[in-house]
């Protein structure tokens, strides 16, 4: 379970700062498919990265399982982030000279798993998101949506609880792009946490809760099933000047 | 965190950027031949000093006329001439003192020397047939010196390789006479090809018994005598009997005695210090090219800002990034170490071949040290990158800044 507090992230940008979040407070529980909309610059991606453990709150409270990890070392949100995070990006992140199995592989590593067992549960994820064959393939051999799906393996091959997606879908076409929401969607339904930031109503229909934020608040609370076009979502009930 | 997992990381990481991580590559391989061939090169002129002062047989204490000192004032005795070495000085210290085998009395002088219409002038070396053991010569033709009483001059010489040759040609030296200085003397021996030994140009040199030599040169004086000792003598014993009993028989001290030990080993310490001070100079070389694998892993660093983050959003900590960019370097180098290491053992090898005289050979604390230079500069000059890595912010890294 997910508990924020009052949460801020500042940045100072010389003389003045920035809030990218401004007293964020939310619940998010186990299991819950959520999603993060607002327009660019609203502190999506900000949210994302401090609840992912990559950054850390300038204020306020942050209970991951019951646990405050606010204050926590560097060294332990590594271990936090291996053992219990699962990251998936736009651009994929995979390393470049590396097959699709050894960047699934990469975590194990870092978790000091066993070559051979390492080999193992790669092969195990990878055939879990319908890319078995394509183990040996080098990134580049890859189309868009098979890189984000062994992205995929990657992020839950340590088998996290939560899954953090940023804008999962934003460098694949609307094919590719369902087929890597239908493998998310399965883990989801498997019990993990998933929270995706999209700023694509399509992505965010599938999501039971829809966040919206705006200037790093949480502005609207709307059902997944709600969520029609932009145009009403990130209408704030403002008259325009 | 398995160990063998990052070297395997970081060496993909390398292969990937092949010419960069080649080029970086250059500066240790220089470095690290430089080192090799000089070490050798060192290590090889001691060799062959040693090997030169061995052939001289087993142990030798060499006496020489007249006081080499620079210290003090006029010796005692000022003004007077020293005391002639003479052969009854050779007998006496042979009688007296227990640890000499023998005593090889050396008359140095030059002369000319004739056979038909030819004339050399040649080094003639007068002495007695225990030089030849002493000397390890070896003879092509004939015997040496004949083994008779010191003071019986025989009317024989022994010729060296390169005087036979330039005045007999393809013809047989033994048995024919030869002329120098007047007296007819004939061929005993020839002697086998030898190369300079010591300043001392053997192939050149003709041998007679010493009491011709000072006959002809009309000397009374010995240029040396050379005490060949027992081989578990100990030469420091052996001079300072020679002082005792020489001064007493001369009156003053009017002589100096090298022992072949001692000449040996200052020798071999001025190598040696020559040798360490060349070879600390190219390894400086080798922190240079430590800066070249710093700016390579610098620039390896920021090329993967966004793979730094990406590891750091799966888990990795600062120690694991920092021990990936720290082995990429320490690989580097220590890769161009052992390319520095074969290619500078084939400019050894190639050298050997052409200079089979001296002994060449990188000493093998040179392998090691070398080894762990390139090595240690590697480690060294990657601590500021890899540093620089594992304190990359996560969030800006992913982005690419």
């Amino acid at each position: 379970m997910i508990r924020v507090e009052d949460l801020w992230r500042t940045y100072s940008m010389g003389d003045h700062e920035l809030h990218a979040l401004r007293a964020v407070n939310e619940e998010i529980a186990d299991g819950e498919h959520v999603a993060i909309m607002g327009p660019s610059g609203s502190g999506k991606s900000t949210l994302l990265n401090v609840i992912g453990c990559l950054d850390s709150p300038t204020r306020g409270r942050y209970w991951l399982d019951g646990e405050d990890v606010a204050g926590l070392s560097d060294e332990v949100l590594a271990e936090i982030r291996l053992r219990r995070i699962g990251f998936i990006f736009q651009s994929f992140h995979l390393i470049p000279r590396l097959s699709a199995r050894d960047n699934v592989a990469l975590p194990l590593i870092f978790a000091g798993v066993a070559a051979a067992q390492r080999r193992t549960r790669a092969d195990q994820a990878l055939e879990s998101v319908g890319l078995a064959d394509r183990a040996g393939h080098r990134p580049s051999e890859l189309s868009g949506g098979q890189k984000q799906r062994v992205a995929i393996a990657r992020a839950t091959v340590m088998g996290p609880k939560l899954l953090l997606a940023d804008e999962p879908t934003g460098n694949l076409d609307s094919r590719s792009g369902a087929q890597v929401l239908d493998v998310l969607g399965a883990l989801n339904r498997e019990g993990k946490t998933l929270l995706v930031v999209t700023h694509d109503p399509a992505v965010a229909r599938r999501a039971d809760r829809v966040l919206v934020l705006r200037d790093g608040e949480i502005a609207k609370r709307v059902a997944g099933s709600n969520v029609t076009d932009l145009n009403r979502l990130f209408d704030f009930g403002e008259t325009s000047a | 965190m398995i160990v063998s997992d990052l070297f395997r990381l970081a060496g993909q990481a390398l292969v990937q950027n092949r010419r960069r991580s080649l080029l970086s590559l250059v500066g240790v391989v220089i470095g690290v031949v430089a080192v090799t061939c000089l070490t050798a090169i060192g290590e090889g002129g001691l060799r062959y000093v040693t090997d030169q002062f061995a052939s001289l047989g087993s142990s030798i204490v060499i006496i020489a006329p007249g006081r080499n000192e620079t210290t003090g004032g006029m010796p005692l005795g000022a003004g007077g001439i020293p005391n002639d070495l003479t052969l009854a000085d050779a007998r006496f210290l042979g009688r007296r003192i227990s640890a000499v085998r023998t005593v090889v009395p050396v008359a140095a002088s030059t002369g000319k020397i004739r056979h038909g219409g030819r004339t050399r002038q040649v080094p003639i070396v007068g002495t007695i047939a225990a030089f030849e053991r002493m000397q390890n010569l070896e003879l092509a033709s004939g015997t040496f010196l004949p083994d008779s009483d010191m003071e019986r001059g025989a009317a024989v010489v022994v010729l060296g390789h390169t005087v036979a040759r330039e005045l007999f040609g393809a013809e047989a030296a033994l048995g024919q006479t030869v002329r120098i200085s007047g007296s007819r003397m004939r061929v005993v021996g020839v002697l086998a090809e030898r190369g300079t030994q010591l300043g001392l140009q053997i192939d050149e040199t003709v041998f007679a018994p010493v009491a011709s030599v000072m006959r002809l040169a009309n000397k009374t004086s010995l240029t040396r005598l050379m005490l060949d000792l027992h081989p578990r003598a100990e030469q420091k014993r052996v001079i300072a009997q020679v002082r005792e009993l020489l001064t007493a028989r001369h009156d003053e001290e009017d002589f100096t005695c090298i022992s072949q030990d001692a000449v040996m080993s200052s020798l071999s310490s001025i190598l040696r210090i020559l040798t360490l001070a060349v070879t600390g100079i190219a390894a400086i070389s080798l922190a240079v090219a430590g800066i070249g694998i710093m700016n390579v892993m610098l620039v390896s660093v920021s090329e993967r800002t966004e793979e730094v983050g990406l590891l750091k959003a799966i888990g990795a900590n600062r120690r694991q990034i920092l021990a990936i960019f720290l082995i990429e370097s320490a690989l580097l180098s220590l890769a161009g170490g052992v390319a520095g290491l074969v290619l500078g053992s084939a400019l050894v090898a190639v050298g050997q071949a052409l200079y089979p005289a001296v002994p060449l050979g990188t000493p093998a604390w040179a392998i090691g040290a070398v080894l762990a230079l390139s090595l240690g500069t590697g480690i060294g000059f990657g601590v500021w990158p890899a540093w620089r890595a594992a304190g990359l912010d996560p969030v800006a890294a992913l982005q690419g800044h």
